[in-house]
């Protein structure tokens, strides 16, 4: 497969300005039927399963099947990321489940500062310092030959 | 065939490229091109937010030197490499390093810290995050540097940029760039630019995958990586270096997961399957890594001498697969644990941290090990080497051969590794980052945003010394237009050979017509010469003169037979763009391994006809070369490989 759209609940994003998974996908593999609004993966074996389809999607109908080459059936992970954590559920081929949570960020989202906090330094074009050192170095200089 | 509207962009600094170097890139120049008035134009293949190498998050950040000082960590990475990097590339990234990784910690990027408030390590050098939306906070402080130029601030995504644009006043300096938007309305795009800054990723798919159905995807670097930043400069003439120094990292067999946290956090232990230590065995006076000196003798092993160990197990004597014994590690912390309830605490931190390294980074590990009911702690998993890949910000070394810093250099270095700029080619004007750059590895996502912003202060420095605006020819223009979109006329001047529903036609499938192939089995070509003769997993890593030349010449056919290739959309004809891309990579990489005769990176690849390390003789050089684009021939060359930094000790991981 490895991603697929489960075609009954995807709706193309019809109320949205765009696709959200052929907007997300790093490899282009995600398609739009405009006639059905149906979003299908066109190039399944340039998959990279990195679920970045999964976890956008607005209506949580893309799911993964594992590559058909070496992972038997029956297994699966689904995400559910928020906008601090993200929580997984691990389905083994045995029905065993695990469920892990885990933290993905913690400024809120859209505000991650240019300068990471350190705020800008002294330094020149003429000079070695990038534009926060030597602040964000936590350090007096930044280091050079014979130091 | 479909008109393609032309758009012009005309910008100062122009950034190719959208992962972790481009994003350093984008966050640095933001600033310095605001100080002196400069436009910045970044052009991204994907959506920024979850593109590059990290689209899918990490789990670990591989570079922080710490306390450590930058010399301490040349010390590893030139061991780690066989003796081949540029000190002065390499001690840079480790001076400015600490800096990126503590502001990615104030954009936002959870870094685990212990009870003291101190970064939690995995190794000396690495830091374990949870990392899940690594890139994509890192794009958004790049978008909010960018948003900060206003209108001299611009993200185009979606774009893929297929070539480079010289001045056509001055052939060794950059005018631009041209590629195609693979969304509606589908333009012609022709950037215009003082200087271009390649931060584009490294390869994956040149070589042949272990898997080859639908796991083809699943690479352990990703398969939208097409060699574009070593193609783009190299095709127009950057002079290029260690493009045979590829890297076959040793990963969980087929899914590739991570093993880092494994060997370094957990302390686990690779064997044979009948259980030999291969490390402790090599290690031991008069074993295998002795044969390699001086690396072989010293600690920490060569990534490449790993896989060395491992695939003589493998392969010599027959004793795989390699186990990672998970189990016998998950036992041993358990057991020192002190009572029942602590180690039940343990041993539950442990399998959240174990599955986290999955799922943070490689989720079809953990599918994997779901799908085949594997539960580590009771019983060991298979490891293996993977195929090649071109990644010069890992443990390989291939990429642009470009000025390092001027203060890190001395009289015996500054006359060859110092050109006016900072990571700047031997293009006036073209920088290069990340995969971008050779012979400065181990910088990995944190020193590639570094190395990022490296280039890009240059850049604004380069932009704001030369002011004039290179010239682009039209003419040049519209014949590149032409051929950028070539592949689409083949497919309507032939696709009526092969009609489905009309029996008119000679066959009954598009992808078999004698006039054309499609972009796939051009990739497939490519990938089985190169595993047969260059040295991938299929001929067990060995090349010979005799294998490359018939690489060469099989090449060479290729090339002849991209005019018949056939795009049927613009998302074919992006996957045509990104293919001449592997094919420009694969033949620079089999002149680099037929030039240099010798065999320094055992593990990696293997010259039968010159099984060993000559550390007198090609252990002094950097094996370089240059392609002529108006000539159409290649110049091999031998650079100096000077140590002017002694290494005392080596520090290890």
């Amino acid at each position: 497969m490895p991603s697929f759209v489960i075609t009954e609940k995807c709706d193309g994003c019809k109320g949205q300005d765009k696709t959200a998974c052929l907007y997300i996908c790093p490899n282009d593999l995600m398609a739009l039927d405009t006639e059905r609004m149906k979003a299908y993966n066109r190039e399944p074996a340039m998959c990279w399963e990195c679920y970045n389809c999964v976890k956008i999607c607005p209506q949580q109908a893309i799911d993964v099947r594992g590559y058909a080459d070496f992972m038997p059936l029956g297994a699966s992970c689904v995400p559910l990321r928020g906008s601090e954590d993200i929580m997984w559920t691990v389905k083994f081929r045995d029905g065993n489940v695990k469920r892990f949570k885990f933290p993905i960020r913690t400024t809120p989202e859209g505000t991650a500062p240019p300068d990471g906090g350190y705020g800008f330094g002294p330094g020149s074009l003429d000079d070695q310092l990038l534009a926060t050192e030597p602040a964000s170095l936590k350090a007096d200089e930044l280091w050079t030959l014979g130091k | 065939m479909q008109e393609f509207p032309t758009r012009e962009v005309t910008t100062d600094i122009l950034i190719i490229g959208g992962g972790m170097a481009a994003s350093g890139a984008a966050v640095e120049a933001a600033y310095w091109a605001k100080k002196h008035g400069k436009k910045v134009t970044l052009v991204d293949k994907a959506a920024f937010d979850r593109s590059g190498a990290v689209a899918m998050g990490l789990s670990a950040i591989n570079q922080y030197v710490g306390e450590n000082s930058p010399v301490d960590y040349l010390s590893y990475v030139q061991q780690d490499l066989m003796g081949v990097c540029r000190q002065d590339l390499v001690m840079d990234i480790a001076r400015h390093v600490n800096s990126s990784v503590h502001m990615f910690e104030g954009f936002g990027l959870p870094i685990w810290k212990d009870a003291e408030g101190n970064y939690v390590h995995e190794g000396r050098w690495q830091l374990m995050i949870n990392g899940e939306s690594y890139k994509l906070i890192l794009a958004e402080a790049a978008k909010n540097a960018m948003a900060t130029l206003g209108e001299d601030g611009e993200i185009i995504e979606r774009v893929f940029v297929t070539q480079l644009l010289l001045d056509e006043n001055d052939k060794g300096r950059i005018a631009g760039a041209v590629g195609i938007s693979v969304r509606a309305p589908y333009e012609f795009f022709v950037f215009k630019c003082k200087v271009a800054l390649v931060a584009a990723g490294g390869a994956v798919h040149v070589f042949r995958p272990r898997s080859t159905g639908e796991g083809l995807g699943r690479a352990w670097y990703p398969p939208w990586q097409s060699g574009s930043s070593s193609a783009l400069m190299q095709m127009v003439g950057a002079e290029m270096t260690s493009q045979e120094v590829i890297f076959i990292p040793a990963r969980f067999k087929d899914a590739y997961g991570p093993v880092g946290a494994w060997f370094l956090l957990f302390k686990a232990t690779a064997t044979s399957a009948s259980g030999t230590n291969y490390m402790a065995e090599g290690m031991k006076e008069g074993g295998e890594l002795h044969k390699w000196l001086p690396y072989g003798a010293v600690k920490p092993i060569p990534t490449c001498l790993r896989n060395h160990l491992m695939m003589k197990e493998m392969y010599v004597n027959g004793d795989g697969p390699i186990l990672m014994h998970t189990d016998k590690a998950i036992e041993k912390i358990a057991s020192e644990s002190p009572d029942e309830k602590t180690k039940k605490k343990k041993l539950k931190e442990l399998e959240a941290e174990a599955w986290e390294d999955f799922l943070d980074m490689t989720i079809s590990q953990a599918m994997l090990w779901a799908s085949k009911n594997i539960y580590p702690e009771q019983g060991p998993s298979e490891i293996a080497p993977s195929e090649p890949y071109f990644i010069g910000s890992h443990s390989g070394a291939s990429g642009a051969w470009c000025s390092g810093p001027e203060d890190l250099q001395t009289d015996e270095s500054k006359n060859d590794y110092f050109w006016g700029y900072n990571r700047m080619s031997t293009i006036k004007g073209l920088f290069a980052a990340g995969d971008g750059v050779g012979d400065s590895s181990h910088k990995f996502s944190s020193g590639s945003f570094t190395e990022g912003r490296i280039a890009a202060k240059a850049a604004v420095k380069y932009c704001v010394e030369n002011p004039d605006m290179p010239k682009v020819s039209e003419a040049r223009v519209n014949e590149l237009k032409k051929q950028t979109y070539a592949p689409l006329q083949v497919y309507e001047d032939h696709k009526d050979y092969s009609v489905r529903d009309e029996h008119v036609g000679y066959t009954y499938s598009e992808e078999i017509n004698p006039n054309y192939i499609d972009p796939k089995m051009l990739m497939f070509r490519i990938q089985k010469i190169m595993d047969e003769y260059a040295a991938g997993w299929g001929s067990q890593y060995n090349c010979s003169a005799t294998t490359l030349n018939i690489a060469l010449q099989y090449l060479k056919y290729c090339r002849e037979d991209l005019t018949k290739v056939a795009a049927r959309d613009i998302h074919e004809l992006m996957r045509y763009w990104e293919n001449v891309h592997r094919l420009d990579i694969a033949e620079a990489h089999v002149r680099h391994k037929l030039f240099r005769e010798e065999t320094r990176w055992p593990g990696y690849y293997y010259r039968s006809d010159f099984p060993k390390l000559d550390e007198e003789g090609w252990g002094k050089v950097f094996v370089n070369s240059k392609y002529d684009p108006e000539k159409g021939e290649w110049e091999m060359i031998k650079r100096p490989n000077i140590r002017f930094v002694k290494i005392e000790k080596v520090v290890g991981m």
